[in-house]
């Protein structure tokens, strides 16, 4: 699984034989790879008249291309902030409407499908797949997080998925500090809010709820990660990439790491998940909208009692345990 | 393969939703009681039971390239596509299957041929296991306010009650007789609930006849008495169920409801349930977004929202809301009905003792819940259930509705009944199978009739069998949640896969969270038991070992609570696949049958990762 960003193709086709050779060299003589390029095709296409585009078949011919739009950016951020908004309705016809016209359940079944897409093709085809985009920053990381932990019975442990965070989210540079720095309140215009990290804890939400004894983690982790990558008192989610967390902040000698904390003996337990048992296999959730709920616990966290439900999680530890 | 085969047919594949070609061919089977499709194809077998009685609707599709496919909708949202080789097979399933379905006569009904091992006393005594006395006592009724009464036992008062109905003791034989006369098919105004705490009464009746001007006195002293045996308060609510439009509109029959001028101290309110007609409307169009093949989160969405489904489940919940709140918060007694009682007045009547009332939300207490509000009280079980061929636009899904806000209630409130979903699932089958003689006919008389408690089974006894599989492990206890008082806003309701979606295996969740609770409390029972059985024998350590015989009467309980079906009962219940049935091979039985005779092995609940 790889990853990248748009090749620089230009409205004149640029090729560049550094970067055919490279990938080239991933595949062996007669083998097939995909890439699965997570904009639409008219708009990798359009991409071109930017300076970038897409691999041309010519040039990479080992290569199949298939294209997943995947949202991102401002309509991303819009999607969010309607289904924030929706949860308040009264009538529950409008809830359904508005439910559904903030699209966002439709962009939690676009991620899992496409991430499914790529764990299709390495475990089924046997095949490379490179992933990008346009940035390589944003959806790009959203599929190869979730085809790992489609795939990876080591990324499901608490363990591996805080190292799946680290490599897949925060040193492949998603822009942390721009994505998340107002979440769904603000009315800001700001360009490059979008809530990408959100979707991904989302899926993963989706994925224990289909698979509730093959993550090692619980709900209670990725209520943690969500409020952590907004407002911290650490410094793990801070900066937009490890140049400027190295050098222009220099967060190591100067923040305290949110996994250090999350580690301990004494905080580690409230994030463990008690049916958790190691499954090898591959787990492919089922991306049929009934089998894709809204995430209640993070979007109605506050405005519904959870004092029962609590007590049910409660119940489900107590009665684990107690085998 | 022993029960007798009407038909048998070769090369018939079963498809999924998704109409894989490489579906495998098996054999179909058509025996008195079930439609039996095998996959011997694989090397563990496969088997598919259909209820004939499940069946609403048999269709044969054009023909394709694979064959004469068949489409069968069933009662409980199954959906069974089949494509036979030949056709002359098509046709003579297609005709066996719609006459098999649809019996004409009560005698025709599974009840009546259904003969489990078991002795005549327990058949007797599975009838007597819900008395609907001994919940009356538990109201401390009879009281001073509050009398059973064997007014109606020749059904004088009303043909749809059952023989012992509860009044308050201030209404005369006189006042009954006449409010009788006053009431759409004498369904006077009864008891349903006694909130002891605060002495509000929940009550149910049918519409008054009063048209647009006319009163009866006794119906009002009837209401009069209501509101006197509760002096806490000095009104009571009046709640009709209907929309104010069709209420309004039964007034030119005749009918219609309350006038708050004729009646002292009453507070009239409309809530507002559609009626049976819509709602089996609702229904059906919600069926069809379940089985739209890979539809888009939008097409789901909108489909569901067309339906109307969840706003008719948040209507009937908030009523159920409304009347508990009169009865705990105001003190106030409340008196339900729609139009003639048995629907809407059923369902909200239930819910709201269910919300008040912690008894309703165990085993014992939901069969007692359901044998009173639903069964004495006159719901027209075999109209609702289509269980004869009879008028469609009878059928309508209100006791479903009824169970579901029961499973919206689970959601909510995870620790409070002791029983799971997959209870609620095996209930709603059996309103349907027509195997036990519960839910036959419309009410007690035609139960009578029929000969119902000499000729069938209950029911319960079976249910309760299979306690340790229906429980819900997370339950608290009895006393732990006094009253539930659920959120109703729009997101609080669920699309209920489990339900809807039951047979669709690849959209619920891989793992079963239930059964993995399960077996952590049935293997906790058995640990604690040898750990008490260890225990027992320390203070004798220094004197005779007791002997092997010698158990604890506890470990004896723990052995016998692993779920296996009952001895003497050949009709044990098949599970039911809810929230996580495993991939893998598996059978799949709807109903339950001679399982042992066919030698077909049992599903073993495993839940097998992918």
């Amino acid at each position: 699984l790889l990853r990248s960003s748009q090749p620089l193709t230009g409205p004149n086709r640029r090729r560049c034989r550094e970067d055919e050779q490279l990938l080239g060299t991933i595949l062996d003589e007669g083998e097939r790879g995909f890439i699965i390029d997570t904009r639409s095709a008219q708009a990798a296409k359009q991409a071109r008249m930017g300076g970038g585009g897409t691999e041309p078949k010519s040039s990479y011919p080992q290569w199949r291309r298939l294209h997943r739009a995947l949202e991102r950016g401002r309509p991303l951020q819009e999607s969010f902030i309607k289904l924030v908004e929706a949860c308040g309705e009264l009538s529950m016809e409008r809830w359904l409407a508005r439910l559904d016209s903030s699209r966002w359940l439709s962009h939690v079944k676009a991620a899992l499908s496409t991430a499914c897409l790529a764990a299709q093709c390495l475990d089924r085809e046997g095949s490379h797949v490179l992933v990008h985009g346009a940035e390589g920053t944003d959806t790009t990381l959203l599929v190869t997080a979730l085809a790992q932990l489609i795939l990876e019975p080591s990324c499901r442990t608490l363990q591996g998925f805080q190292g799946l965070l680290e490599r897949e989210w925060i040193q492949a540079g998603h822009p942390f500090q721009l994505r998340c720095a107002r979440s769904a309140s603000s009315h800001a215009r700001g360009k490059q809010e979008a809530p990408l990290f959100l979707l991904f804890l989302d899926c993963v939400w989706q994925l224990s709820r289909q698979f509730p004894c093959s993550l090692e983690f619980g709900e209670q982790l990725l209520l943690t990660l969500f409020d952590n990558a907004y407002a911290s008192a650490y410094g793990t989610f801070l900066c937009n990439n490890e140049r400027e967390r190295s050098v222009l902040c220099k967060v190591k000698e100067s923040t305290h790491s949110l996994w250090a904390w999350l580690n301990q003996p004494q905080e580690k337990h409230k994030y463990l998940n008690p049916l958790y048992s190691h499954n090898p296999l591959v787990i492919w959730p089922s991306v049929e909208p009934q089998s894709i709920q809204l995430w209640q616990g993070l979007f109605l966290r506050w405005i519904r009692p959870s004092q029962h439900l609590d007590e049910a999680w409660e119940e489900i530890q107590r009665l684990v345990k107690g085998k | 393969f022993h029960p007798v085969s009407l038909l048998q047919v070769e090369n018939v594949k079963l498809l999924d939703r998704y109409a894989s070609r490489r579906a495998a061919s098996g054999t179909l089977y058509l025996t008195a009681t079930h439609l039996i499709y095998v996959d011997a194809s694989a090397e563990v077998r496969k088997e598919t039971w259909i209820l004939h009685h499940h069946i609403s609707s048999v269709e044969k599709l054009p023909l394709t390239t694979a064959g004469y496919p068949l489409l069968i909708h069933c009662k409980n949202f199954h959906v069974a596509h089949f494509v036979i080789g030949q056709e002359r097979d098509c046709h003579d399933v297609f005709t066996s299957l719609l006459k098999l379905s649809q019996p004409v006569k009560p005698e025709e009904l599974y009840a009546f041929s259904y003969n489990p091992k078991m002795s005549k006393e327990n058949r007797e005594m599975g009838w007597k296991l819900i008395d609907l006395k001994l919940d009356y006592q538990r109201m401390g009724i009879p009281n001073s306010s509050w009398e059973i009464t064997d007014i109606n036992k020749d059904y004088e008062v009303c043909s749809t009650y059952p023989p012992e109905i509860v009044v308050p003791r201030a209404a005369t034989k006189a006042v009954v007789m006449g409010s009788s006369r006053f009431r759409s098919r004498g369904r006077i105004p009864v008891l349903s609930y006694l909130y002891r705490e605060n002495n509000a009464a929940l009550c149910r009746c049918s519409q008054p006849l009063a048209g647009f001007s006319a009163r009866c006195l006794e119906d009002e002293q009837m209401l009069q008495a209501i509101r006197e045996a509760n002096p806490g308060c000095p009104f009571m609510y009046v709640v009709d169920t209907r929309p104010k439009l069709n209420a309004m509109a039964n007034r030119a029959a005749g009918k219609g409801y309350e006038n708050e001028d004729n009646y002292e101290n009453i507070r009239f309110k409309f809530i507002g349930i559609e009626n049976i007609h819509v709602m089996r409307s609702s229904l059906q169009k919600l069926l069809e977004v379940c089985e739209m093949k890979s539809p888009s989160m939008s097409d789901f969405l909108t489909g569901l929202e067309n339906s109307g489904w969840l706003r008719h489940i948040k209507a009937v919940m908030d009523a159920g809301v409304f009347l508990a709140k009169a009865v705990r918060e105001e003190r106030a007694s409340v008196l339900v009905h729609c139009s003639d009682g048995w629907d809407r007045t059923a369902q909200v009547c239930s819910l709201a003792s269910l919300l008040l009332d912690p008894f309703y939300r165990t085993f014992k207490g939901f069969m007692v819940l359901i044998e009173k509000e639903w069964i004495a009280m006159g719901h027209k079980f075999s109209h609702r259930c289509g269980h004869l061929d009879g008028d469609p636009k009878e059928v309508s899904p209100v006791f479903t509705q009824f169970v579901e806000c029961v499973w919206q209630l689970m959601q909510q409130f995870p620790c409070s009944f002791e029983f799971s979903e997959r209870f609620l699932l095996e209930i709603h089958d059996h309103i349907y199978s027509c195997q036990f003689g519960n839910f036959l006919g419309t009410c007690h008389k035609e139960r009578e009739e029929l000969r119902i408690f000499e000729k069938t089974h209950s029911l319960w006894p079976f249910l309760l069998q299979r306690k340790q599989e229906l429980r819900n492990p997370l339950y608290r206890g009895f006393t732990a949640y006094k009253e539930l008082q659920p959120n109703t806003l729009p997101f609080s309701f669920q699309f209920w896969c489990g339900m809807y979606n039951r047979f669709d295996k690849g959209m619920h969740p891989k793992q079963c969270v239930l059964d993995q609770l399960l077996s952590c409390v049935s293997q906790k029972v058995t640990l604690e038991d040898n750990a008490s059985e260890l225990e027992n024998k320390l203070p004798l350590l220094d004197g005779p070992v007791p002997s092997a015989g010698c158990t604890s009467a506890k470990a004896g309980a723990a052995a016998a609570t692993a779920p296996t079906p009952p001895q003497d009962c050949a009709g044990g219940a098949a599970p039911v696949l809810s929230n996580g049935p495993s991939l893998g091979h598996q059978q799949h039985k709807e109903s339950p049958a001679q399982a042992q005779d066919l030698g077909a092995s049992r599903e073993d609940g495993q839940a097998q990762h992918q």
